[in-house]
């Protein structure tokens, strides 16, 4: 067999990982690339212009997510705000509420702060991939000795999970963490410009998108902070960012983030089946029902054991191949130029199965067989029809050469003979 | 396969298909990517990631990835990386650490704790390179594998069989590591450097612009890159949670007099000279780990050499089969020059070879390796 050509034009089906920016997010950039170059803190009219792109931006963004422009922080990406978040409000002593199917840039700063004299309290997920309001609950009774609650608690639980797309009770969650006196705070840049993200109905303290989840570039992100809540910066330095994130803002790269956010909130409100989050639904709910047709033993990841409805941002698919090696598959289809990806693309390449599969109590084997598909409004019907047409093969090609198969095939072979 | 022809380092490599190349971030099988891909093939790069190199370390190496230039070393990929980048091929990682540590390092520690001195290249290449990493290359769509080592290997029409050959190189010569390929695997392989000499391929890699061609070779066992398997015995064994048997015994002559005491005899090996903790006129080697009495048999340097040596878990690669006694030259070991025998099938899976000339330390765990010419006729592991 002949593997494809290799300079053939590629299908991006790994919107998790990063997305293409928008051709209208670079024409708004390119000025502040060379005419508008501004440092925002000089107070010549070089930087006014500048200033003013960067609080506009800041404006698009508070308009996204409907808070005040002021509890924007901007970062350098969701890693950022998610450290920002979590190392910024805890000391020892405290108490950090969170999950095991976190994003690493949350599981890690847990582990870290946990060294440092954090008490961190991590939650299972359902087989759905669902957090429980009374496992946070149980959470919060958590006492240092009896009668002693730690001083600070903090709660920080993902909007959607990057792997399977499960989004989370996070109003209600942030509800029970309030009522118990602790903050909440949410990752979530894979829900961001994939569903409406409304501060006020959520509730929480604090928020995490990046950029270049939404089309924006690389390199930008930001925190919402609700007003009153004292963060201590990561770095030291200026003034910049109400004295929480120090550093000269990254102009282009802002007002990328700000048009971004424009586009995503115009995209979320388009209704109907021709556009918007319905017709991406219907795009990624066609890839998931033809890969199951075509091919056999595969299923969805983030269904409940008896395929119970479940809350998923469009544009997902988690979906598991028995007795494929998915890292291998990924590369196949790689070679036959569509991209996509096993697990989360921070964990290619490491040994471990995905942390949210086995969280889910998936098997090791199948969290490895176990593959990502996740578009964009940019994916259209060809893309998939492509797919389709390329994922049978070489799934098929897979199993025959699999060790796994070729035991069972010599097993048959010997029962055959015995 | 083409036969040879009289120029052959000139003759494009006549297959036809995707190949993936087993990259390691080294400059050979940098050479072979930039060649087989210069000679108009579809090419693939492939580098399994086999261990990570920052377990098991000593404590005192605080130095993140403070050793370079080692098998699956961030800075290898790294390299591997970059040559597929300016050859201009895909390239991937390919994560096999379980069936690694499942295959070689498990095979390696208890071979030491049995007695027996192992060969872990050997193991790494019957099941990763020439087995799973082959799974691989076919299951994405690849036919062959092409690897750096140094080995001719052709189809014979005659003897209908594909045949392992002696490199060009012989100062190179890997074969003693490839006796365990079997004829498909044999058939799916290409080694295009067994025609090239070290220096040629260095100018090969420099040629193509890569900058890594005045790379150093590894030497080392790539999982052990101190050098000190004692080390890395007892602290794999401390990190599964397993206790390191306790084998300390007696280190007697062969007369059975005791000479002394041993702390372990996972800390020799057939013909060891230094470390033994006895002193005596002469100097003494060790003759034999008995195993199973604990006991490190040492005596003097003669007493090294035996006539005869059996091997078991036989692969044959030239002929079918050893039907028949068979003059071959034997080599016991990697730097071993390979002695006159006459090998005989003694048992089923067992073969025994009378040497013309005595050798010395003949080796339990290591390979005997069976050439006729610069043909590889099979091997086996010393009993």
């Amino acid at each position: 067999m002949q593997t494809g050509d290799f300079s053939l034009s590629r299908i991006y089906m790994d919107a998790n990982a990063t997305t293409p920016l928008l051709p209208e997010v670079l024409d708004t950039m390119r000025p502040y690339f060379l005419e508008s170059f501004g440092n925002a803190s000089s107070i010549h009219q070089v930087g006014q212009q500048a200033r003013a792109a960067v609080e506009q931006a800041r404006e698009h963004v508070a308009n996204l997510i409907h808070c005040r422009p002021a509890e924007i922080v901007f970062t350098s990406g969701g890693t950022e705000s998610d450290n920002l978040a979590l190392f910024g409000l805890l000391e020892p002593g405290d108490q950090l509420i969170t999950t095991r199917i976190e994003h690493h840039a949350v599981l890690h700063s847990g582990e870290a702060l946990s060294k440092l004299g954090v008490h961190v309290t991590w939650l299972g997920c359902d087989a759905r991939g669902i957090i429980s309001g009374d496992a946070l609950r149980e959470a919060l009774e958590f006492e240092i000795s009896p009668g002693v609650r730690p001083r600070r608690r903090l709660v920080s639980i993902m909007m959607a999970n990057n792997e399977t797309g499960v989004i989370q009770p996070i109003a209600q969650l942030a509800f029970i963490a309030h009522q118990a006196g602790a903050l909440f705070h949410t990752d979530a840049v894979q829900a961001g410009g994939k569903i409406p993200i409304d501060i006020p109905t959520l509730g929480v303290d604090l928020l995490t998108l990046a950029g270049h989840k939404m089309h924006a570039p690389l390199g930008t992100g930001i925190l919402f902070a609700r007003r009153g809540l004292q963060l201590k910066p990561l770095f030291h330095g200026g003034s910049h960012e109400r004295r929480r994130r120090p550093g000269t803002e990254n102009l282009p790269g802002i007002v990328g983030l700000g048009r971004a956010a424009q586009l995503a909130k115009d995209w979320l409100a388009s209704a109907g089946n021709d556009s918007g989050p319905e017709k991406l639904a219907a795009l990624r709910d066609r890839l998931e029902q033809g890969v199951l047709a075509a091919v056999p033993q595969t299923g969805v990841n983030g269904f409940g054991p008896h395929g119970e409805f479940v809350r998923r941002v469009p544009n997902t698919a988690n979906i598991y191949f028995d007795h494929v090696e998915g890292e291998a598959l990924v590369i196949a289809l790689d070679l036959k130029g569509i991209c996509v990806s096993g697990g989360s693309a921070c964990s290619s390449g490491a040994v471990e199965p995905s942390h949210v599969l086995m969280a889910m109590g998936h098997t090791a084997d199948r969290a490895r067989a176990s593959l990502r598909f996740s578009l964009s409004k940019l994916n259209t019907d060809a893309d998939v029809d492509k797919l389709l047409a390329v994922l049978p093969d070489a799934v098929a090609r897979l199993r025959q050469l699999s060790p796994k198969a070729q035991q069972q095939t010599l097993r048959r072979e010997a029962d055959a003979l015995a | 396969m083409a036969a040879p022809t009289a120029n052959p380092q000139h003759t494009p490599t006549p297959v036809s298909g995707t190949i993936a190349v087993a990259m390691s971030g080294g400059v050979d099988s940098s050479a072979v990517a930039a060649i087989l891909k210069a000679e108009g093939h579809q090419i693939v790069g492939l580098t399994l990631q086999l261990w990570n190199q920052r377990r098991l370390r000593p404590e005192s190496d605080g130095e993140p990835e403070a050793v370079t230039g080692r098998c699956c070393s961030l800075d290898d990929v790294y390299d591997a990386r970059r040559v597929a980048e300016q050859v201009g091929i895909p390239y991937y990682v390919v994560n096999q650490q379980e069936r690694f540590e499942a295959d070689v390092i498990r095979p390696f520690v208890s071979e030491y704790l049995a007695g027996r001195t192992p060969i872990p290249c050997t193991l790494c290449n019957n099941h990763l390179k020439f087995d799973q990493l082959l799974l691989t290359a076919q299951s994405i769509g690849a036919d062959r594998i092409a690897t750096g080592h140094y080995a001719r290997n052709e189809f014979s029409p005659e003897r209908n069989r594909w045949i392992l050959m002696r490199p060009a190189d012989h100062a190179k010569d890997q074969t003693y590591f490839l006796f365990g390929l079997t004829q498909h695997q044999l058939s799916r392989t290409l080694f295009p450097l067994g025609h090239m000499t070290k220096p040629e391929v260095r100018i090969r890699a420099a040629e193509h612009g890569l900058a890594l061609a005045a790379k150093p070779d590894s030497q080392e066992i790539c999982f052990i890159p101190d050098g000190d398997y004692k080390r890395f015995i007892s602290a794999y064994l401390a990190e599964q949670g397993e206790q390191l048997p306790d084998t300390a015994g007696d280190m007697v002559a062969p007369t059975g007099e005791i000479l002394g005491h041993h702390d372990g005899i996972h800390n020799f090996t057939v013909g060891q000279r230094k470390g033994l903790g006895v002193s005596t006129a002469n100097p003494l080697y060790v003759l034999q780990v008995d195993a199973a009495n604990h006991r490190i048999v040492a005596g003097s340097e003669d007493e090294l050499l035996s006539h005869t040596l059996r091997a078991r878990n036989l692969n044959w690669i030239s002929i079918p089969a050893l039907t028949a006694p068979m003059r071959v030259q034997v080599k016991i070991r990697h730097r071993h020059q390979p002695a006159w025998a006459t090998i005989t099938a003694t048992a089923p899976d067992e073969v025994t070879a009378e040497f013309d000339e005595p050798q010395r330390a003949i080796t339990p765990g290591q390979a005997a390796v069976f050439y006729h010419n610069d043909e590889v006729v099979g091997g086996g592991w010393i009993l």
